[in-house]
Parts: structure tokens; sequence; C-alpha cells
């Protein structure tokens, strides 16, 4: 064999996907090492949209930070409100008005289905179907309507407040809720028949990119994927916080319908699962709302006192961390954020070898990673 | 079990694989469990044994911490120390645990646990881009956020912005005046937005 | 044609010269309307499509350019005329600039031989197929030639992609359409199309169930070469960023763009013609169509419905499947159809052999088909409705006091905007 054809195969195809790709959510880069379809190593590099949150953290007074949270993930900002502000309970030793536990359970829930309504329709325009995306943004804005009417924000909500929430929900809100929750129903079942059931999707996603139990562990991963991984793990269940004790749900996942646990299928179907919860939850929350105050008595000039904290929420994607470091004066010392998404876009380069692109960009949109919250 | 207890049974069970107790820090939680701390408790260790703590803290059976929630650091230039805190967690015990070392601010060095937990790869990459903390024998320590060539660790409290990275301006009021200037040099050439004198445009800077 | 380029010699007494000088003329117009009807489908298809994908999508689609939208593509068309046509420094520029030739010349040289109605095709070959098959394989040469030129990694795996998907489904393609030279005896679309009748029937589609599962695996193997969803790897926008044509913009672009939409009235035209009965009346004999005028525009709009109906179903089954992967694009081609195709091939032969043409078993063969297939429709369409019954009133309920029958009507939120912007501004005049 002469030397040229010796080395067919051995050479490496480097690609650049990103950060300006339609598969790279945001802006996210990889450095793609192939071999003609099939991955060596897929090098996800970062930071394209870091912006110093938690250097910002240090410049701000606690409650002038509640914004900047809202930037760490647009698409679950309630979340990244609720952690900040019970963490700075945590450290001032607040007790939330119980209306307000509720409140912020109920706006948590909706943005939590907001968010998946996105996942999901990222997954299926990922592997080639543009509808359900256009559907699922549909009713997602349905829910950006109702929680303008809650907070007069349709994005970055700022609405969780340290203390409690920010505004009372007005006359007949519930009502609207209630609504959109029986609309929506059904439409969840439709989506995992209708779309969940294609044999193409089925095929694209289902043994595509396991990740084992023990994998998911050990790089961190969290909420939805290391539920579709098997490990039955939920902080909502397992470490109460807020209101969650008194309401009754059930913990979605992966039980490998369509090939093994932890492919990219069962990401899918801990989703439609876990959205499923979500609307148990919102009805119950809605029907348990009590009376009373949205917000505690907060003092003037937030001051904790020296110490720190570690405050984990079960967002939409999962454990979302803050370590909080307070030195007894206005402004926080430190602040990191622990996000889901970090944690599940490092798995990436472990997980591709052998995959093909079509496979990556499967795996991308099913770990339903956010380059803001990445970079922070 | 409560918090105080799951800290003493770590205690102990570190204390046992280390050969040497490690200390208990921050809000110590109430022995009688009576009034919840305001803030966590940690257990610090010597930042030569770091990585000896962190493989027992997931090895040993009683501990099993298989999940590393974060890895941050911590300047304190007041005290001249660079605190990296690992927060922990067992699926298996249901518990968590706080785990702290502490580094000479000069030189902060610290062996890394990448090979203990996988995560860990990453966040020793930020902590090295933003606090500049070495970590030793991290396969692959580059900066993750920021470009190879930022100047410093912006997470330090010191750490000034540079007034321009490669020529591009960092302040606003900066960038105004730059833009200026390249409209100057830009048109100077054609010999407009030059009087002909030969006079600076802004009248003020000819010498 | 012919007859009348001699007739107009003869009248206007012309040398041989003059003679090869009109006939020429007379090719370079035909041509040139060919050329200009197939634009004009293909620019029309792609209002269809976003029209459709609009509806699919609850969305309202193009509406702005002439009565619902019609005149966009004119529009769309004049933009991409006017836009900048960009040469990557990098690119290997002759070949960049020729590769769209290539894609549309494969695409518009094809309708010379595709029917429109029984007087209506600008060459009946006596290999009409043959050539059909042979020259739409050119587009697999403008899309490598793309994909290569471009210097981009990305238009160089969509268009190796391209070449790999093209030259399997030809085979697919090639052998199921062979079941139907075979049942009519002949290569050329005219003849293959008169030996089927005007009722379903009698069409080659529900001749024999070799037929009809022929008839579905050219309809696959078609729309995979055309590189449409769910078979668009060469350009699926998720992976490939947009394929071979990432690098083109202005009006080269727009060359891939009409080839593929052409693509898709070509293959339908084909279907229609091999196996749908092209443009036979039902109850009318060729013989007697050729003489009438109204009985010929009657064949023109049979066929225009039929071949538009499958453009129909091309369009919507791109906005509802998602697309394969490379590895099981090739095995759907090489351990399904190709296997399925041959079988068919034998199958059919076969029932050439046993069943003579005429007979009541044959009769009873065609309409047993036919009611198979209707039986499938009828299940298909059953299914559909079951599935809207399903949905029931959802579609108009009341979400955030929108009114019944506005509850997700896609103007409503422009209709709110404007309302919103009136009181606004009747609040500033107070």
């Amino acid at each position: 064999m002469s030397p040229e054809l010796q080395q067919v195969g051995r050479e490496e195809f480097v690609l650049n996907m990103g950060p300006h790709h339609p598969a790279t959510h945001g802006v996210l880069r990889f450095v793609l090492h192939t071999d003609g379809e099939i991955m060596r190593r897929a090098v996800p590099e970062v930071g394209y949209l870091h912006r110093g949150l938690e250097k910002l953290a240090e410049a701000h007074t606690y409650a002038a930070y509640v914004p900047f949270t809202d930037r760490i993930n647009y698409l679950e900002s309630m979340f990244c409100n609720q952690v900040w502000s019970m963490a700075v309970e945590r450290l001032l030793g607040l007790q939330v008005p119980r209306r307000a536990e509720y409140l912020r359970v109920i706006a948590c829930e909706l943005n939590r289905i907001a968010n998946h309504c996105i996942a999901l329709g990222s997954i299926a325009m990922d592997v080639g179907a543009y509808t359900p995306f256009v559907y699922l943004l549909r009713e997602r804005e349905a829910i950006n309507d109702l929680l303008e009417a809650l907070c007069g924000n349709r994005l970055t909500y700022h609405y969780v407040r340290i203390g409690g929430v920010a505004h009372d929900v007005d006359e007949g809100w519930q009502g609207k809720v209630r609504a959109y929750l029986d609309h929506l129903e059904p439409i969840l079942d439709e989506l995992h028949s209708l779309v969940g059931g294609n044999e193409i999707l089925v095929r694209r996603l289902g043994g595509v990119a396991v990740i084992c139990a023990s994998d998911a562990v050990g790089w961190g991963l969290v909420g939805p994927n290391l539920r579709a991984s098997g490990v039955d793990w939920d902080l909502r269940r397992d470490r109460p916080y807020s209101v969650y004790p008194e309401l009754s749900f059930e913990v979605p996942v992966g039980r490998g319908e369509q090939g093994q646990v932890g492919d990219c299928y069962d990401r899918w179907t801990v989703r439609v699962a876990e959205m499923r919860q979500s609307v148990r939850l919102l009805r119950q929350a809605l029907e348990r709302l009590p009376a009373g105050d949205i917000l505690a008595k907060v003092p003037r000039s937030i001051k904790p006192p020296a110490g720190e904290v570690y405050q984990p929420v079960e967002g939409a994607r999962g454990e979302l961390g803050l370590y909080l470091v307070s030195d007894g004066s206005p402004k926080p010392s430190r602040a990191k954020w622990r996000s889901s998404s970090f944690a599940a876009l490092s798995i990436v380069e472990h997980l591709s070898r052998g995959l093909m692109i079509a496979d990556l960009v499967a795996l991308i949109a099913s770990l339903d990673p956010i380059a803001p919250e990445v970079d922070r | 079990m409560s918090p105080a207890e799951e800290l003493a049974t770590c205690q102990a069970a570190l204390a046992g694989a280390l050969g040497e107790a490690p200390t208990v820090g921050g809000a110590a939680p109430d022995p009688a469990g009576a009034a919840a701390p305001a803030g966590d408790a940690w257990l610090e260790v010597p930042a030569a044994r770091w990585r000896e703590a962190c493989r027992a803290a997931r090895d040993l059976p009683e501990l099993g911490f298989d999940f590393l929630r974060s890895l941050a650091g911590v300047d304190r230039p007041e005290a001249g120390r660079i605190d990296v805190v690992a927060h922990l967690f067992s699926y298996r015990h249901r518990r968590a645990l706080v785990l702290r070392t502490s580094l000479e601010r000069a030189a902060p060095e610290l062996d890394s646990v990448a090979q203990v937990w996988p995560a860990a790869d990453w966040h020793e990459r930020e902590l090295w881009d933003l606090l500049g903390v070495r970590l030793r024998g991290h396969p692959d320590l580059r900066r993750l956020l920021l470009p190879e060539d930022w100047p410093g660790h912006p997470l330090r409290k010191d750490w000034q912005e540079p007034a321009e990275y490669r020529g591009i301006p960092t302040r606003r009021e900066a960038r105004a005046t730059a833009g200026e200037l390249a409209k100057q040099t830009y048109l100077a050439p054609r010999g407009l937005g030059r009087d002909p004198a030969g006079g600076q445009p802004d009248g003020g800077g000819g010498a | 044609m012919e007859s009348l380029v001699q007739h107009l010699s003869a009248r206007w007494s012309l040398g041989p010269w003059g003679q090869e000088l009109l006939a020429a003329a007379a090719i370079l117009l035909v041509a040139a309307l060919v050329f200009v009807v197939a634009l004009t489908y293909a620019g029309i298809i792609t209002w269809v499509e976003r029209r459709v994908a609009g509806r699919t999508q609850s969305r309202v689609g193009p509406n702005r350019v002439g009565p619902f939208g019609f005149l966009q593509w004119l529009a769309d068309g004049a933009k991409m005329i006017l836009k900048e046509d960009v040469i990557p420094a990098q690119a290997d520029g002759p070949m960049f600039r020729l590769a769209p030739y290539a894609c549309m010349l494969g695409v518009f040289t094809a309708f010379v031989s595709v029917p429109f109605g029984q007087l209506l095709i600008a060459a009946d070959l006596n290999v009409g197929i043959l050539f059909l098959l042979a020259i739409t394989s050119l587009v697999v040469v403008g899309v490598l030639m793309a994909g290569w030129a471009s210097n981009n990694k990305w238009s160089l795996l969509g268009g190796v992609r391209s070449a790999a998907q093209i030259v399997s489904y030809e085979l697919p393609a090639g052998l199921a359409v062979l079941v139907v030279v075979l049942g009519a005896g002949s290569l050329s679309m005219q003849d293959i199309v008169r030996a089927q009748g005007g009722a379903p029937w009698n069409w080659f589609v529900f001749r024999d169930p070799f037929c009809l599962v022929a008839f579905f695996l050219y309809f696959t193997a078609a729309v995979a070469e055309g590189n449409r969803t769910p078979f668009d790897l060469p350009e699926a926008e998720s992976e490939l960023v947009a394929g071979y044509n990432t690098e083109y913009s202005g009006i080269r672009f727009g060359g891939f763009f009409l080839g593929e939409f052409a693509n898709i009235y070509l293959l339908s035209a084909i279907a229609t013609s091999l196996f749908l009965g092209g443009w036979q009346v039902p109850g009318v004999s060729p013989a007697e169509q050729a003489g009438s005028v109204w009985l010929q525009l009657l064949g023109f709009a049979i066929f225009f419905a039929k071949a538009w109906a499958l453009v129909f179903v091309v369009v919507w089954l791109r906005w509802t499947l998602p697309r394969l992967r490379v590895d099981q694009l090739m095995g759907l081609c090489y351990r399904y159809l190709i296997p399925l195709a041959f079988a068919c091939l034998l199958g059919t032969s076969l029932l050439l052999l046993a069943v003579v043409p005429g007979s009541a078993l044959d009769l009873g063969l065609r309409l047993g088909t036919t009611g198979l297939g209707a039986l499938g429709g009828a299940l298909f369409a059953w299914r559909v409705a079951h599935h809207i019954r399903r949905a029931g009133d959802r579609v108009s309920l009341d979400v955030l006091q929108r009114g019944a029958r506005g509850a997700f009507d896609p103007a409503w939120q422009t209709r709110r905007y404007g309302a919103f912007r009136k009181a606004a501004r009747g609040q500033e005049e107070r």
C-alpha cells in the first residue's frame, strides 16, 4: 500500500460548529474532529456570552442584583430570582409569607412548562421537524401572557423578590391559569403521541448518546438529564423547600422506552412527563393559595450577617445552585452560580466519540443547554 | 440525622482516612438543633491533603459523595488567602458536605480533583480562569470563559479592568473618543476634516 | 411543430438555409416557452410551500403581495436578482459560478419531455423516461460542484451527502419506473399515458398490487432525489447550516432554489404520467380527446389537478416529518427500497405472463387493487377526522379573553397591538 493510502482514515476533518450555527442554542462553539460524518471528538468552547455576572454581584447590593439574576438564564429566570432570594433569606433568617411561597411555586411551575416547551421544540427542530416548535412556542406564548399579567414582564420576570414576591395576583388570574391548564393537558398528550411517537423521531433519538447513571452523577448532570439516566432524584421531593412538601406529585424517571435508559429519547419523555407533573402541581397550588401578605418585612438596607450558604433549587434544567458569601456589608462578597447547562455541556466531549454529526446535534438539543447560563 | 451529627460523621470518617481531623468552620450547627443556623458549616482540610480528602469523600462507603455540585474560589485579600470550596452531595446517603481548603494568595496552587469527579474539570478551568488558581495535574488547564491572553484574573478583588483589550476600549466614554479618533485618522489622509493650516481637527493637539 | 415549420417555409418560399433558421427559431421559441413555464411553476410552488407551511404551523404565511400573497414569488425573485452575488475569496471562482447552472440545467431540461396535456409536450421522445432519469442526474454534478467550489467544509459535507443520496435513490426510482415500462411496453411518456385510462382502475397505480407498491417506491425515491424532508440531509439546516448552498447568495442561490422547487413539480408530473393516468379523461379515448379543444382543456385540467395534488403532498411531508440520519437514509434505500423494487418488478413480470389483458381476471385485479387503495385512503381520512375530533373545541378555547374565535388566531396579536396603540394615542391626545 502506498503511504498516501495508509493515511486514509487516519486524518481528521476539523469542523467549526458555531458560534453561529443553527443547532447551537445561543452562542456556543464546538470544534469537531471528525472522520467524515463520524465524530472523533467534539470539544465545546464556551465564553462567548460571559458577562461577568459573578463579578457584578460584588458591586451591587443584594436587592439591586435581583434583575441581574434574570439574565443568568432567560428561559428560567423565575428560578434564578428564586434561588437568589432564598439564599439571601437564609442568610437573613427571614420567614417568607405562605401566600408568597405559593405564588413562587405557581410562577416557577409555569416557567418550567414554558421552558420545557422550548426544550422539546428545539429537540424536534434539531432532528428536522420544524412544526412542533411553532406549536410549542404558541403554548409558551400563552404562558408569557399569563406571567405578563402576573408581573408585567414576558421574559425577564424580576418577580420573586427577597422576602416574597413583587405583585399579588389580579382578580380572575387564577381562573385564566386553570383554563390554560385545561387547554394544555390534551395538547401534551397529543404532543407525545404525535411527535414523540413519530417513527423517524424515535429512531433519531432512541438509543442515541446514552448516558449511564454513574456518568450522569459523575459529570454532575442534574434535573431531567439526570432523571433520564435513571436516577430517581428531585430536590422538590427529596430535599423539600418552599411549600413543595404540601403538594403531591411524581418524579418521572427515564425507562428506556425506545432504546436504553439515558438515551436522547428518555430525555424527551422525562420532559414531557415533567410538564404533566407541573400541571398537577399548579392545580394544587392554585387550589390552596392562602390569603395573606406577599412580602415579609424586609429591612430597607439588607445587610446579612457574615456567613455563607449554598442554596439549591430544582430549576427547569435541574439543580440551580447559588453559593453566596456575605461579609456583613450591604454587598455580597462572592456569588457563584452552579448552573445545570455548565455540567451538561462539559459532558459533551466525553460522549461525542463515535457519534455522527446528526447525533451530536440531537444530543446537544436533548441536554437543553443555554449559553448564557454556561458563561454567566 | 441532624446536620450537626452528619457533620460529625463526615469529620470522623475523613479524620480516619487522612490521619488528622479536618477543622469545622462557619456557622456551626447548634447541637441541640433548636434554631436553624443562618449559614452553612464546612470542614477545612490542609491544601496539601486536598486530593486525598476529596478521594476519601467520594470513595469511603460511609461518605460516598459522588456528586460535585460546585467548586468555587473565594478571594480574601485582607487575609491574604484564596479559599477553594467544594460543595458535595451524596445520592446514596442523601446528605451534603462543604469541603474547604485555603491557599496562599500570592501563588495559589492546588492538586486537581478532575480525576475524582469528572465534573471538576470545567470548574477547575474556571477557577484558573477567574481566580488564577493553578491546578496541578489537571488534564487541560486552559482558560474557560475568557480569551487566553486576557490580562489577570477578574474575580480577584484587586483586579482592575484594563483600559483596552487588543485595541478595543473597555469603557463607553473611551469608546466614543476612539470613534472620533478613527474618523480623524480615516479622513485625514484624504485632506478631509483637517484644516489647511495642518492643525488638528479638535483644535487641541497640534504641537 | 414540424408541420408548422414546413407550412411556413412553403408559404414564405424559404430556401434550405431559411428553413434551418426558421426551425432553429421555432426550437428556441419552444425552449423559452418551456423554461418560462417551468420557472413560473417553480415560483408558484415557493408560494404554495410558504402558504401550506403557514397553515401547517398555525401561522398566516405570506399575505401582503397580491391576493393571498400570490405574487410573493415575483417579489422574492426580484429581490434575489437585485441582491449582491457574493463569491467568497477562497472559492473556486469559475466552478462556483457554474454550479447553479448545472443544477438548473438538470431540472429544467427535463421539462422538455414531460407532458402537460395530450398535445402539450415539447418533445415526446421515444426514450422519454430514460431521458428524464438521465438528465435529472445532472443535478448531482451541480450539487457536488457547489459543495466543492465553495471551499467550505459544511458545503463539502452537504455536497458529498447529496451525491451519495441521489446516486443511491436513482436505483429504486429506476426500478419502479421499469415496472410501469413493462406494463406499457414503451419508454415514451405519451405512450405510457395512452396505455392507461381515465378511470382510476385503468391507471397503472391500481393495475396490480405490485404497481401500487411501485408507486410509493417511486414517490419516496423521487422525494429523496429532490433533497426534500425527510430526506433533506444535503441541506440539513440544524446539522450542516445550509449544506451545499451555504455560501451562495443572490440569484445564484435563487438558481438552486428554483431548481429544487421545479424538481418538486417534475417528480409530481412524472408520477402523474406514469402512475396516475396523466391527462386521460374518464370515458374518452385518446383519439376522441385529440379532436376536441374542450376535451384537451379538460385533460390539461385533470393533469394539472393530479400533479399539483402530489406537489401538495411533498410540501406537506416537509412540514410534518423530522429528518433521517445519513446511515438510516442509506439503510432505507439499500435494505428496503431496492429489494422491494426488485420484488415488484418480478411480480409484475409474472402477472404480465399469467394475466391476459382485458380478461375478467385482469379487471378483477384492477378493481381489487383500486378497492385496496380506496380502503387505505378511507382509513387515513378516518384517522385524520378522529384526531381533529379529539382536538375538539380546544382550537377556540378562551385563553386570556381572546374571544371565542380569536383564541389562537395568528392575527390576534396584531389586532390587539393595534387596539393598544390606538388607546395609547387617545390618552395622549386627552
